[in-house]
């Protein structure tokens, strides 16, 4: 035991012991954000509220009374968030230079608890992709492809072949926040989830990515895109660390009304070591077209791992599985529709010259600020609400809604405790092949795994499990019963344990190695 | 079936945004082709589902002013204002018709 806890040293233990104090812990990141800055994952990185931050965490370190275990931690929060005083823009035209005047209720949580806000993170424009490649301010590079793992298994064309150019993606949409996490730049990062988008990108940077049941944490000052689908959702290097996070971001905020209003306490997640009571539902359907025949055998692998442990392992049935997409499609343009329809100009964001009427100077502000994708959505969102087609899309995709979470509710019921299936078809492409298809397609084929836990509300998380025959990091998803986020995070926990995922051994990273940095390597913070 | 310009139209005054291209267009039709796989599945007796906790009763909280009086923050992002005013141009005058504005439907 006192081996394993040696393994991962303790970022909060060292600061309430003095052993490194947060403003050298702030430092040292901002200097690796600045290192590592041709991964393009930050978009603000806001240098002296943080070091302010850092340093009244200090002060209350050496009165011995600091706020928890996220006092002085370096977080990001993805940049669709609402964070006082520092831009906001959804990596979109429509919201540069745009400043908001409030923080979102997670990002006060946080700081609350006095963690350091170092930055923002980049995302696909206004969360809408799954590569965090079609945002203004360019695409993330997934940190992995600097990796010595993946350059030992990568074939060079010719010696004289760019290393520039074979980088993979992050994945998306919150490809930022797990590019960070995943390059230690930070403890902990925010993302959004409302198809998939914290834990696809946490599959591919070999992150622990955590979406919430919905209604478990707050949305207000989460630029919305699927009011009805959206979560904020978590990003660390281990499963503790997520749950502290969790503990600390969870519960009723009277500014969303669509957070439920049970009382929430923040757990501990026990060190599982039985599971011979847990019963595991493998879900056929899951078995997708396009599945790299590598995640198959590493999911299958990890079945025979639950069931030579002596867990139950069953395989089940949501038949409606191949509709989520269609389904999605259809709300989430509908929504963004609606959602994107406050963008005018009038009271914030950009805003165009054109001066003639309201509606030309709507229509030109609207022209001006928003990318191929988000238009392409509002147009379609806008067709399937016409009065002639409301019925037959809106309405039948929400009646899809319900046969979808219905599948989930039936196989939970049947006595299966959780679900295992993998996050993402394969590992992260090389970002050449996969802008050759445009963002629609992608997301059709990239949200298929992830996509369904969002229709129906459940959490679900990502767990980093093994490395691609290319030293790229596969992950494996678990998703939960509502609102059991403990014996969700206590399976992820376990699991995780058995796979001793390997640790990213980034060259820019050990560079800068000293004392301190030791810090940051370790994987948890709690 | 494509859509027809009247109805592109349309969607470029709903939405006050525009096609920009025959991409655009595309991008539409394609979308609608896809989200007709939605009539393969029978919906039988299925109530549309709204939110996931349709079961729970969304949080009312008491009609009493707590916070406000941030006129000044919330006039800082506004590009054109006046006063405690955001200055919006003369409403009420339609998008002109489609052969008289600037799209790539007039070709169509």
């Amino acid at each position: 035991a006192a081996l394993k806890e040696g393994l991962r040293s303790q970022v909060s233990a060292a600061l309430k012991e003095g052993r490194v104090t947060p403003t050298e812990l702030c430092q040292r990141c901002l200097a690796l954000i600045k290192s590592t800055k041709f991964l393009n994952a930050y978009i603000t990185v806001a240098e002296e509220t943080a070091l302010k931050q850092a340093e009244e965490s200090e002060e209350r370190y050496k009165r011995g009374q600091p706020l928890g275990v996220l006092d002085g931690v370096p977080i990001a929060v993805k940049d669709n968030f609402n964070t006082a005083g520092i831009e906001t823009t959804c990596a979109s035209n429509m919201l540069r230079g745009y400043v908001s005047p409030y923080n979102a209720t997670v990002v006060q949580k946080l700081l609350n608890q006095g963690a350091v806000l170092l930055g923002k993170t980049n995302l696909d424009e206004f969360a809408m992709g799954s590569g965090s490649t079609d945002g203004v301010f360019g695409p993330v590079r997934n940190p992995w492809s600097y990796s010595r793992q993946y350059k030992e298994k990568s074939v060079p064309k010719s010696h004289s072949e760019d290393k520039e150019s074979n980088w993979v993606i992050t994945g998306g949409s919150s490809g930022g926040s797990a590019a960070a996490v995943s390059s230690f730049t930070c403890f902990a990062a925010l993302g959004s989830d409302t198809g998939g988008s914290t834990r696809n990108p946490a599959a591919h940077c070999g992150v622990v990515g955590l979406k919430p049941t919905y209604g478990l944490i707050s949305r207000h000052g989460l630029i919305p895109l699927v009011n009805s689908m959206d979560v904020p959702g978590i990003l660390t290097r281990c499963v503790d660390d997520a749950a502290v996070v969790l503990g600390s971001l969870a519960g009723h905020d009277p500014k969303d009304s669509t957070t439920i209003q049970d009382d929430f306490k923040p757990f501990e997640l026990p060190n599982l070591t039985d599971v011979s009571k847990l019963s595991v539902g493998i879900p056929k359907e899951y078995h997708a077209p396009g599945l790299s025949s590598e995640i198959l055998a590493l999911w299958s692998k990890a079945a025979d791992l639950f069931k030579n442990a002596g867990a139950k392992v069953v395989e089940v049935s949501l038949p409606h599985t191949r509709y989520s997409i269609v389904c999605y499609h259809v709300l989430c343009t509908a929504e963004v529709a609606s959602n994107m329809a406050r963008f005018d100009g009038l009271e914030y964001g950009h805003r165009s010259d054109m001066n003639e009427s309201t509606e030309s100077m709507y229509a030109a502000t609207r022209r001006e600020g928003f990318n191929d994708v988000v238009r392409g959505r509002i147009l379609s969102g806008n067709y399937f609400l016409l009065k002639q087609n409301y019925e037959k899309y809106f309405i039948k995709a929400q009646k899809v809604r319900r046969l979808i979470a219905n599948d989930f509710v039936k196989v939970f019921r049947s006595g299966v405790d959780i679900l295992l299936t993998p996050t993402t078809l394969s590992d992260a492409a090389p970002y050449l092949e996969f802008i050759q298809e445009d963002n629609r397609t992608r997301s059709t084929q990239d949200d298929i795994l992830t996509q369904a836990a969002n229709m129906a509300g459940l959490p679900a998380i990502n767990v980093p499990t093994a490395l691609s025959e290319r030293g790229l990091p596969v992950g494996l998803q678990f998703i939960g019963r509502s609102f059991q986020e403990k014996q969700l995070l206590t399976v992820a926990k376990w699991f995780e344990k058995q796979v001793q995922f390997p640790m990213i051994q980034l060259e820019e990273v050990t560079r800068h190695d000293n004392g301190v940095f030791q810090y940051q390597k370790s994987a948890s913070f709690s | 079936q494509k859509v027809s310009v009247e109805v592109l139209d349309h969607l470029e005054h709903l939405a006050l945004v525009d096609f920009r291209d025959s991409e655009g267009v595309e991008r539409l039709q394609k979308a609608i082709q896809f989200a007709d796989q939605l009539h393969e599945v029978n919906t039988d007796g299925m109530e549309p589902m709204d939110s996931v906790l349709e079961d729970r009763c969304l949080y009312l909280r008491e009609d009493d002013v707590t916070e406000g009086n941030c006129t000044k923050e919330l006039l800082e992002n506004a590009r054109e204002k006046v006063e405690e005013y955001f200055v919006a141009p003369p409403g009420n005058i339609p998008l002109p018709k489609l052969e008289e504005r600037e799209t790539f439907l007039q070709g169509s």
